[in-house]
């Protein structure tokens, strides 16, 4: 399939701010699934910091702006090409060992509720069978829902009130599996909706679990899917924070309010 | 009764090494002592050499007591210490580089994957950088007990970011300035070449856009932190400037310092805090004291972090035990130093027969410092032996145990006169180009008659420590 993205981000501060400093995971990863034809990510007023390929192959470019400014515009266009591998990430360089997804963060430490579900399980099923029933465990204790949760809400807040979005399902997946000795890791991208409705939230997020013989394997227990040729995969990490496609901060005392434009588009050619 | 090897006198005879102390320690009349005493204490006041400890209370400015009886080492026996020391750094870093590398010790199952990869100090974000010249550990502190003449012990290893280095020095210092005799007439060997060869350590990792003479710092966590004196007496002696967070910024690829003729583009950075506190982008967003953005300027190449991010999986207390197979691992060879023999409670045998043995064991916390939260068995009545007990059983992984060490003693002034002490030993190896070893380091000692515990956080003090020219 052929995907164009247009993802703007405008950052407002209330007053000029004294600089900028982002750093950026807005590029999609190398593997058998997607090929890129074009891309480009354009900060206004931005000077160009630091890239690196780092040890989970999550392409990192840095930026600064320089102050006074009160408003700057991340832009994200390009196209890729995707194939659906049924969630497995073939093809994928990286360093890091798959032991290093085991450990919990403030999002996704379990608690009382979060391990009874997770040891709800029939653990005697075979890696790939266990890993879809937690998947599917998820999408049934939290229903998906928007407004009901926010960016800081842990695991355990959603699990609690049975609702939230795909970065709390996904963060109730990581918790799961590694109560299951299952490495897993929170993975930001793209999502193509298509016109059945079915797809929620064009940024979008899932989780991947390490699985004997197959390596990394996706699960969005948001669409009840593996991701397929609808997804674009930019980067992952041990939570939502971790593996934010955007991080930065701002020098100076005025706050900072967000807009948001997606266009995730099935494109001809 | 436990036989403790005094460092000065072996039955009846003084120790070569101690010989000209001996001399000069009878000729010193009672009334000289103390009036060198108070002499001590003043300097160390008005240096401003202070140690603010944690979690006691009282006086923040609470000096260390320095006591002017020396410790010395004959060039024999600090030879051996150095190659073991170094020894231990080489082999510190090849396991650093290899973890954020290709792992191969864990490929090799020659040290568990969890105890490496699941650790709390193992940074998966510099997994696949390689920093210059290889070095993770630039400064690297190595605990040692003495039990007998030949017989060296490693507690620790301390590579982030070890302190004290600057007591070596002043005691140096003081010992010189009161008295210059004894430097006459014993041939010491200089430590005052540290902050020099610091410097072209950390000069000598600039990383790769560094063209030129690279613009060294010490980032700080201010003085609020216990071991800002030091932090400002190095940046004092090697001539480079003390930054707090606030002093540094990003942009573009580089780091910058403020200063009154503008920014100035960074190099190196000695950093004396903690890789959670680093870059609020990259760890601990709330963290005030760190440099937003600065990760990414690192792993660019853009600046060096010493001791680099990461570098603490070395140095934790259940790694330590490994480090012997490290040794023979990456550089085939036998360890010259050894380690202590170490129960892990994570393990169930281990652990039943520590809390059998307790009263004969000293018990630490696995990611603790500074003597808070042991146990030193021997020591300790039975309600804290039970107390102790109960801690390990509720958590086992947190625990390590050792035997009691038979801590060697050295002439110490206290109120009766002169009485031996127990002490131990921090030198300081830098690691840049080479490995290099001060010939020195920090004496601790255990003021506290009959006391095995010499950390300044519990009452320790601090001597001048001498390695004899050969």
């Amino acid at each position: 399939m052929l995907l164009t993205v247009d993802h703007v981000t405008l950052y407002r501060y209330s007053q000029p701010v004294r600089g900028v400093v982002q750093s950026h995971r807005l590029t999609p990863s190398k593997f058998d699934g997607q090929r890129v034809l074009n891309w480009e990510v354009i900060v206004s007023d931005g000077i160009r910091g630091g890239s690196f390929v780092d040890g989970a192959g999550d392409h990192i470019q840095a930026w600064t702006v320089q102050g006074p400014v009160s408003e700057i515009t991340v832009t994200v266009r390009g196209k890729v090409e995707t194939t659906d591998l049924v969630g497995v990430l073939r093809g994928h360089k990286e360093k890091v060992p798959p032991q290093c997804y085991l450990g919990a963060t403030a999002a996704t430490t379990a608690d009382m509720a979060l391990a009874e579900l997770a040891d709800s399980v029939d653990a005697d099923d075979n890696g790939l069978a266990l890993a879809h029933g937690l998947s599917a465990l998820v999408s049934d204790t939290i229903t998906y829902r928007t407004g009901t949760t926010h960016a800081m809400t842990t695991a355990a807040e959603a699990l609690a009130q049975g609702k939230g979005v795909c970065q709390d399902q996904t963060h109730a997946l990581l918790v799961l599996a590694r109560r299951n000795n299952i490495p897993a890791r929170y993975v930001s991208g793209y999502l193509h909706s298509t016109q059945d409705g079915a797809a929620h939230e064009a940024a979008h997020a899932w989780a991947e679990l390490w699985l004997e013989g197959l390596g990394w394997v996706g699960f969005d227990p948001a669409n009840r899917c593996s991701p397929d040729e609808r997804y674009i995969r930019l980067g992952s990490g041990l939570d939502a924070m971790d593996a934010a496609p955007i991080k930065g901060t701002a020098r100076g005392q005025g706050a900072e309010s967000l807009d948001v434009k997606l266009e995730v588009q099935q494109s001809e050619q | 009764m436990t036989n403790y090897f005094n460092e000065m006198y072996d039955g009846g005879q003084v120790r070569a090494p101690y010989a000209q102390l001996d001399e000069w320690m009878r000729n010193m009349p009672a009334e000289l002592q103390q009036m060198k005493q108070a002499e001590a204490e003043a300097l160390f006041r008005r240096i401003g050499i202070t140690f603010a400890v944690y979690g006691e209370g009282g006086d923040p400015d609470r000096l260390i007591p320095f006591d002017m009886f020396p410790r010395v080492f004959s060039a024999f026996e600090w030879a051996k210490l150095e190659r073991g020391v170094k020894q231990r750094a080489r082999a510190l870093n090849a396991f650093l580089a290899d973890v954020y590398g290709r792992g191969e010790i864990v490929r090799a199952g020659r040290i568990p994957a969890n105890l490496v990869y699941q650790n709390a100090a193992y940074e998966k974000s510099v997994v696949g950088f390689l920093p210059p010249k290889g070095v993770y550990s630039h400064i690297v502190g190595v605990d040692l007990v003495r039990t007998g003449p030949e017989d060296f012990f490693v507690l620790e290893d301390n590579c982030r970011t070890p302190s004290g280095v600057s007591y070596m020095l002043e005691n140096r210092e003081i010992m010189m300035r009161m008295f210059p005799a004894l430097f006459r007439e014993n041939r010491i060997e200089p430590v005052d070449v540290y902050p020099d060869l610091l410097r072209r350590t950390l000069a000598s990792v600039a990383p790769s856009k560094c063209k030129g003479e690279p613009v060294i710092v010490i980032l700080t966590p201010g003085h609020f932190n216990s071991a800002y004196y030091e932090h400002s007496f190095l940046a004092d002696l090697m001539g480079v400037e003390l930054v707090e967070g606030q002093d540094l910024f990003v942009e573009g690829e580089f780091v910058y310092m403020r200063t009154t003729e503008g920014p100035r583009r960074v190099d190196v950075i000695y950093r004396r805090i903690d890789d959670d506190f680093i870059d609020p982008l990259c760890f601990r967003p709330d963290s005030m004291l760190g440099v937003p953005g600065l990760m990414d300027v690192y792993r660019s190449g853009g600046v060096s972090i010493c001791s680099a991010p990461g570098a603490g999986v070395a140095d934790d207390k259940a790694v330590y035990t490994f480090v012997p197979e490290m040794i023979r691992f990456y550089l085939g060879e036998e360890p010259i130093l050894n380690n202590v023999p170490t129960w892990q409670c994570a393990k169930a045998d281990d652990c039943k027969y520590v809390l059998d043995n307790l009263k004969e064991l000293v018990v630490k916390e696995v990611h603790g410092s500074g003597g808070y939260g042991m146990l030193v068995g021997p020591k300790s009545t039975k309600a804290e032996i039970e107390d102790f007990a109960k801690r390990i059983k509720a958590k086992p992984h947190n625990y390590i145990a050792q035997p009691t060490l038979a801590l060697s003693t050295t002439p110490t002034f206290v109120d009766q006169g002169i009485a031996p002490r127990h002490v131990d030993l921090r030198p300081y190896c830098l690691v840049g180009e080479r490995a290099e070893l001060v010939p020195g380091g920090l004496t601790r000692v255990a003021l506290t008659e009959g006391s095995l515990v010499v950390n300044s956080s519990q009452g320790g003090g601090v001597k001048d420590t001498w390695v004899l020219a050969g």
